[in-house]
């Protein structure tokens, strides 16, 4: 065990701090925007911002030279996300794109699949959305029912998704279609790459809780999509996807943001006047800081512990499965403190002249719940730690 | 950047998970843990054997010189079979004080003896007001021409019965950082030791008094208030690491229990609130293991965070160890409840972890007080 950084790595992180500090956009984008309902200027220039931090090397730093990746180890890749977030530069639009359909490919696709599509999704001239949820398949992903019907050298797509974020600026959505309605629901599925604009297809706007319009129904009739934008094996796609989800659970997820919203949330305390004296010296919200404090160090490490395991080419275990249920957990928790501490303010939404902190919280409150829903709720995580991790008997 | 055990301690947690697995099985643990002494000299011998006294003793009194998260490691494995006996107060509290504070004297009465398994230190600290800190002491260390004149009461003692010696602290002045710890041979002139009954079968408390007790200039240990910050932090973690382990295990044996008895016409398994309970102590565990790793890492190469490390550790993972055990055996319906399953024998243990060297809501406070807030 050695918690230090090596020179070279100490170097690398001023120089990306050092390399953000001049080029984090000063007007036009803010930091740590978790809105996702963006106007055609913004997205012009968060897709600028993107292509910047591509050219200067700080992008999908894992993947291999040839689709243009730095061929680096995750230690760099962790630095480069602390980093984002500390300095608080804006989202990467393009971010479906570079940790979810990206490593797919580079995983399952094919040569030409891989030179067609990973170059555009790190200058961001494509962004891609995620066609996996439907009206009646949630939780029960694999029982989705849009239809991929094979005729001459195309499919021929037909149903409805939802909850698909980004879908109304997206150019490309990776989607899981039912290519064989007989087989039994896990083998009848295929992972297949649509062109957003192609005929047929329409998007309907969502709008969330938390009065955003962040996602999307996407409705596909007669969608015509070339055989050869089939990754991995007709009827396959199911473990394509999964492949991709377990990479991502094992995704050497920096706590930075975690680690933030801490430290917002103990200065709110120490600002917060409560009975005569500041909130961080009333006993009992004393003790719940400091048990959150402990519960963010602790999911810190057992980050680095899986950073670790990576590096090693180990398996990091049963403990890569809890990474999505604590992490969302702990930043509602976080948000539903600060919540508590702003007492009565906390009723304002955040357009209110009254708001405190722009509104931060209340927003925050609500989008961390999103978090703990999308990509698998709280539940489902648990039957997936139990089944999978533990080995218990399925269910259904 | 490595967060991770090296492959000697790997080893380490792999030979000793074996080495319980044979000689401290469940029902070893019972039998030891009826037993009126609370410790097996057999098993003390065959660990003995192993080194596993010594293994943060320095290599010049006869230990392997290791660090706290070596020791950590092992402990991990002892809470996992919930192992009785005096090992984790005696080599690693009682052991890293004489390490850290004795001269060599002191040591090569005490020290040596405790690394080749033929002595035993027992950590004497709190008194009946139940209070960590110096000024909570009454117990005093009166300077005397011949040394020290160790005069009070220490309370919940572990292993006090068969301690070869004490490490006892005591106050050595009016102010709040005026305390040392002292070495007292257990047979010393003065000192009585009364046995108290303890919920946790796996541990044996007492009582002990020091009436008017001498102890020579070199029994006392230097370092005065920070050596006793340090003992205090490396109880927090051995505690902390072994409730890790006991984690471990309540999950191991209601996920193995789950899987076979049969409700409903299936493995109780394979129900959602099953399934949930037992997922919620995994997303416990894991990240808390993680914790108490650091917390000795910490303790070992980084002083300046070390003890806010490891009050940390200690809270978290004697809650999730009290919750586990909880949820364990309630998974285990009424057998759980039984005197004949050995469940309830972990489920103790994490509630005695919880109090020693500090419950999780005196960790809380010293957390934020350390984090300056």
């Amino acid at each position: 065990m050695d918690l230090n950084y090596t020179p070279e790595e100490e170097a690398f992180r001023r120089q990306v701090r050092n390399w953000l500090d001049e080029n984090i956009p000063t007007s036009g984008l803010r930091g740590f925007d978790r809105n996702a309902d963006r106007d055609k200027s913004t997205l012009e220039k968060m897709k600028i911002w993107q292509r910047r931090v591509h050219q200067a090397g700080y992008l999908a730093l894992s993947w291999p030279k040839e689709y243009g990746g730095q061929a680096m180890d995750p230690v760099r890749q962790s630095i480069v996300n602390e980093e984002m977030v500390r300095t608080r530069a804006p989202a990467l639009i393009g971010a479906m794109g570079i940790s979810m359909v990206g490593p797919t490919l580079i995983t399952w696709g094919n040569d030409e699949q891989k030179a067609r599509y990973l170059p555009k999704i790190l200058t961001a001239e494509e962004i891609w959305c995620q066609g996996y949820s439907e009206p009646g398949s949630g939780s029960d992903l694999a029982s989705l029912r849009t239809r991929a019907e094979i005729v001459g050298d195309e499919f021929v797509v037909n149903g409805q998704k939802v909850w698909t974020s980004n879908a109304h600026f997206a150019d490309m959505m990776f989607c899981l279609v039912r290519t064989d309605p007989d087989a039994p629901k896990h083998r009848g599925i295929s992972y297949i790459l649509i062109d957003m604009k192609s005929p047929g297809i329409t998007v309907k706007p969502l709008v969330q809780m938390t009065g955003d319009r962040g996602f999307n129904e996407v409705f596909f009739d007669n969608v015509r999509v070339p055989r050869r934008n089939l990754v991995g094996k007709l009827n396959e796609g199911w473990m394509v996807a999964n492949a991709t989800l377990f990479h991502e659970r094992n995704m050497l997820g920096s706590t930075t943001t975690t680690q933030m919203l801490f430290n917002r949330l103990k200065t709110l305390a120490a600002a917060t006047m409560r009975g005569g004296r500041p909130l961080t010296e009333d006993p009992v919200f004393r003790q719940r800081l400091a048990d959150l404090e402990i519960r963010v160090e602790a999911t810190k490490y057992h980050m680095l512990r899986q950073l670790t395991d990576s590096i090693r080419g180990r398996n990091p275990g049963l403990g890569a499965w809890v990474n999505k249920l604590v992490g969302t957990e702990l930043n509602h928790d976080l948000a539903t403190a600060a919540m508590e501490a702003m007492g009565d303010y906390a009723m304002l939404a955040r357009d209110d002249g009254h708001a405190m902190d722009r509104g931060f919280w209340p927003y925050e409150w609500m989008f961390t719940l999103g978090l703990v829903i999308g990509g698998g709720t709280s539940h489902i995580q648990k039957n997936i730690i139990a089944e999978r991790g533990l080995k218990l008997p399925k269910s259904r | 950047m490595d967060f991770g055990l090296s492959e000697e301690q790997e080893q380490l947690r792999e030979s000793a998970r074996h080495f319980l697995a044979g000689e401290c099985p469940a029902r070893k643990m019972r039998e030891i843990a009826l037993d009126a002494a609370g410790l097996s000299p057999e098993l003390e011998r065959k660990m003995a054997q192993l080194g596993w006294p010594g293994l943060i003793v320095p290599e010049r009194f006869g230990g392997a010189g290791l660090g706290m998260l070596d020791m950590a490691v092992l402990l991990e494995e002892c809470g996992y079979a919930a192992m009785p006996g005096p090992f984790l107060f005696s080599s690693a509290i009682a052991a890293y004080a004489l390490a850290a504070g004795g001269g060599d004297e002191i040591n090569t009465r005490w020290l040596r003896p405790l690394a080749s398994g033929d002595a035993t230190g027992a950590v004497a600290i709190v008194e009946a007001n139940d209070g960590l800190a110096p000024s909570d002491f009454a117990a005093t260390a009166r300077t005397a021409p011949a040394g020290a004149v160790i005069n009070g009461m220490k309370m919940f003692v572990p292993y006090a019965q068969s301690a070869s010696f004490f490490i006892v602290a005591a106050r050595t002045g009016a102010g709040a950082r005026d305390v040392g710890l002292f070495v007292v041979p257990a047979n010393a002139a003065g000192v009585k030791i009364r046995p108290l009954k303890a919920l946790d079968l796996t541990r044996r408390l007492a009582l002990v008094e020091f009436d008017g007790v001498l102890a020579p200039p070199e029994a006392q240990l230097r370092g005065g208030a920070d050596l006793y910050e340090r003992v205090l932090s490396a109880g927090a973690i051995a505690i902390a690491a072994d409730s890790i382990g006991g984690a471990q295990r309540v999950l191991d044996m209601a996920v193995e229990y789950a899987k076979v008895r049969e409700q409903f016409g299936k493995p109780i398994g394979s129900f959602q609130a099953i399934k949930h309970a037992a997922a919620e102590i995994v997303a416990d565990l894991e990240p808390a293991r993680a914790l108490v790793w650091y917390a000795a890492y910490a303790f070992d190469a980084l002083p300046r965070d070390a003890a806010r490390a490891a009050a940390m550790a200690k809270a978290r993972a004697c809650d999730v160890y009290s919750r586990a055990a909880g949820k364990a055996v309630l998974m285990h319906g009424g057998i759980g409840f039984t005197w004949e399953h050995d469940i309830h024998f972990w489920f103790k243990r994490a509630r005695l972890n919880e109090s020693l060297f500090g419950a999780p809501p005196y960790h809380r406070e010293r957390v934020a007080a350390l984090g300056g807030y």
